[in-house]
């Protein structure tokens, strides 16, 4: 029991997580990098919802259930995600952000 | 087992089973059984959206997961309504371009529905990110849905890639909000509230995925690039169905969960509703494509819808679900029309809309009045829908956030007037020729006409929602203090007065909410 480690540390990781999830999607150039920010900002959330579950609020497991459906909702989304940018590599043999200037004001 | 529940999801299910049958029905339908799918699943929708519209009871079922009000009620058939008349106009388009993948369109779109429906009649934070996410995933799949077109496909990958940023930050804002109540049902949560910093955070941080649905300033970045890549069926949809579902929780939300903490989100929607309404406009002006134009126009609509969250009121909520409908009559038909054009003349530009009244007077007209309504000029349902949302806003007292909004709505005017002038004044020596729609196409636009024109003057309308929010809201009031035997709410009831927790030491949970986020605090026995 005294050799637990602290919630803070579990909470600063996921922080961490979740601004560097958050800097990726802002500066990456390609999509697949793209996609795996935006998956680091939704891993951030799991490691929150198990953390505050196991530590503020043992008696129940409502967080570590919120974190199951988290996972494969990020996996379908994930699935989604890949499909069309590979429909996209199909169409111009590239999946730079920079090659997707079709659409703009 | 009690199976009373799912008496009470009578939508839900008819519409889960019009999936089912439409899926099956695809799959294993000879060739020739396969040429009547969309008169057919038009018709089953139609059955769908007569049996949403029996009344159902205010109750809620599956310990509060899922809550069911007259208004969520109402709003279901809106959406389903308008999610069938974009099926009337996408008919022709499916069969000229897309032949065989007719069926996944309407499993998809009526997927999404599913979602929606789930987000606006959820009770709990698990059960509307599932809603949410139903609702944006498939629709990542439509707005892709011309597989060779690279318009479409980079419109996809924007719309996932944004859609699932945002709602990665929302579900963070989830968890913190989490963290300090430790409950996640929308019953149990306000007597948790108590403003700390972590739930103001949470609490931003969790609208991230509404504003985003609703493409409000300034999360719309997304909006006029899917817009114009996606289909422009796909478009009108994202457009109306997508964005009810969205401000109607959006409402739902705010007022049932975060009503507590209204100063501190109060400020956060007035700038919002001034940046989204004005910037929008603005843009607006400029777009040279109908359907960036539309997507601005919604953009601004949207923040006037916001007004009547805002507002925080039965008579607001009246005001969102009334400018709902009338605005799906309007957007659906400006978006009806120019799917015709697009079909025609191959591009979107609003140069090609030039003198279009010469060759087909009634298409023009009914845009004109389409746009009519969405500027909100006095025949026409828009006025009306207009009126009552500010008249919610300034009932609450926000005279300046309602002046700002009616001096742009005569800016907007300028701009919706542009595309009647090209169509009736600027002179075009070789204008679009003279086309006739598909049948369906025209049932669909004579409903959007009858609905622009009469939901405004027929007071039936107003009146009916009036009643079922009034109904609604003592539904929220109702369900608020649900006892359960001492678990989650004890945490909340500890948490939210200081004194009894500190009376309550003796147990465990109501010192750890106090102590929620302190540093020093003693972690309670987790092992047992």
């Amino acid at each position: 029991m005294e050799h637990i480690i602290p919630m803070e540390y579990y909470l600063v990781v996921s922080s961490i997580m979740f601004f560097a999830g958050i800097y990726g999607f802002i500066t990456r150039k390609n999509l697949i990098a793209v996609l795996i920010s935006v998956e680091l900002v939704l891993t951030s959330t799991d490691i929150n919802f198990a953390v505050f579950n196991r530590f503020l609020f043992p008696q129940h497991l409502e967080g570590m259930f919120f974190t199951l459906f988290s996972i494969g909702v990020s996996a379908a989304e994930t699935a989604v995600a890949i499909a069309i940018i590979i429909n996209i590599y199909r169409n111009i043999k590239s999946t730079e952000v920079r090659n997707l200037k079709n659409l703009k004001d | 087992m009690d199976f009373s529940g799912f008496l009470l999801m009578r939508d839900e299910i008819s519409l889960v089973a019009l999936i089912l049958i439409l899926l099956l029905y695809d799959l294993f339908a000879p060739a020739k059984a396969r040429k009547a799918f969309q008169p057919v699943a038009c018709l089953l929708f139609v059955v769908q959206i007569a049996i949403t519209l029996l009344p159902t009871a205010a109750d809620h079922a599956f310990g509060g997961m899922y809550v069911n009000t007259p208004v969520a009620s109402v709003v279901k058939t809106l959406m389903s309504a308008g999610t069938l008349l974009v099926f009337l106009f996408s008919k022709k388009w499916l069969e000229e371009k897309h032949e065989i993948a007719q069926g996944e369109f309407y499993f998809l779109t009526l997927s999404t529905l599913l979602g929606m429906y789930f987000m606006v009649s959820s009770g709990h934070f698990l059960m509307f990110y599932l809603g949410i996410e139903l609702a944006s995933i498939p629709l990542a799949c439509l707005v892709a849905f011309s597989k060779k077109d690279i318009f479409s496909a980079e419109a996809g990958a924007k719309f996932i890639l944004n859609a699932s940023f945002a709602s990665g930050v929302s579900l963070f804002g989830m968890s913190l909000l989490y963290g300090g109540t430790g409950t996640l049902y929308f019953s149990d949560m306000p007597i948790a509230l108590t403003g700390t910093p972590l739930q103001i955070a949470g609490m931003i941080l969790f609208a991230t995925g509404l504003f985003f649905k609703m493409s409000l300033i300034p999360y719309h970045s997304w909006t006029a690039d899917v817009y114009q890549g996606a289909p422009t069926q796909v478009s009108a949809y994202l457009s109306v169905v997508s964005k009810t579902a969205a401000a109607v929780t959006l409402f739902t939300i705010f007022f049932k969960v975060f009503g507590v903490m209204a100063e501190s989100w109060k400020p956060v929607l007035y700038i919002i509703i001034i940046l989204s309404i004005t910037i929008a406009n603005v843009f607006a002006i400029r777009q040279k494509n109908i359907k960036r134009f539309l997507a601005y126009s919604s953009i601004s609509q949207a923040g006037y819808i916001v007004l009547g969250v805002m507002a925080a009121s039965p008579q607001g909520l009246t005001g969102v679900v009334y400018y709902m409908m009338v605005y799906m009559f309007a957007n659906i038909a400006a978006f009806g029309v120019a799917a015709l054009v697009e079909r025609q003349c191959g591009n979107t530009e609003i140069s090609s809309y030039n003198g279009l009244y010469k060759t087909n007077p009634w298409l023009s007209v009914l845009m004109m009045f389409a746009l009519f309504s969405l500027a909100g000029i006095p025949p026409f349902a828009g006025f009306f829908s207009k009126f009552f949302i500010f008249a919610s806003a300034v009932q609450q007292g926000y005279y300046i956030l309602v002046l700002i909004a009616l001096l742009n709505t005569i800016i907007s005017l300028y701009y919706y007037l542009l595309i009647v002038r090209a169509m009736f004044i600027t002179p075009n020596d070789n204008p679009l020729p003279n086309f006739r729609s598909d049948n369906y196409s025209r049932i669909a636009m004579v409903v959007c006409f009858f609905g622009i024109v009469l939901s405004g003057i027929v007071s039936f309308f107003y009146n009916k929602f009036d009643e079922m929010a009034k109904e609604s809201m003592e539904v929220c009031e109702y369900s608020m203090p649900k006892a359960t035997d001492g678990t989650a709410n004890g945490i909340a009831t500890a948490a939210f007065d200081g004194q009894t927790a500190e009376a309550a030491s003796g147990d465990a949970s109501a010192a750890t909410a106090t102590t929620a986020m302190n540093a020093t605090a003693p972690w309670p026995s987790t092992q047992e």
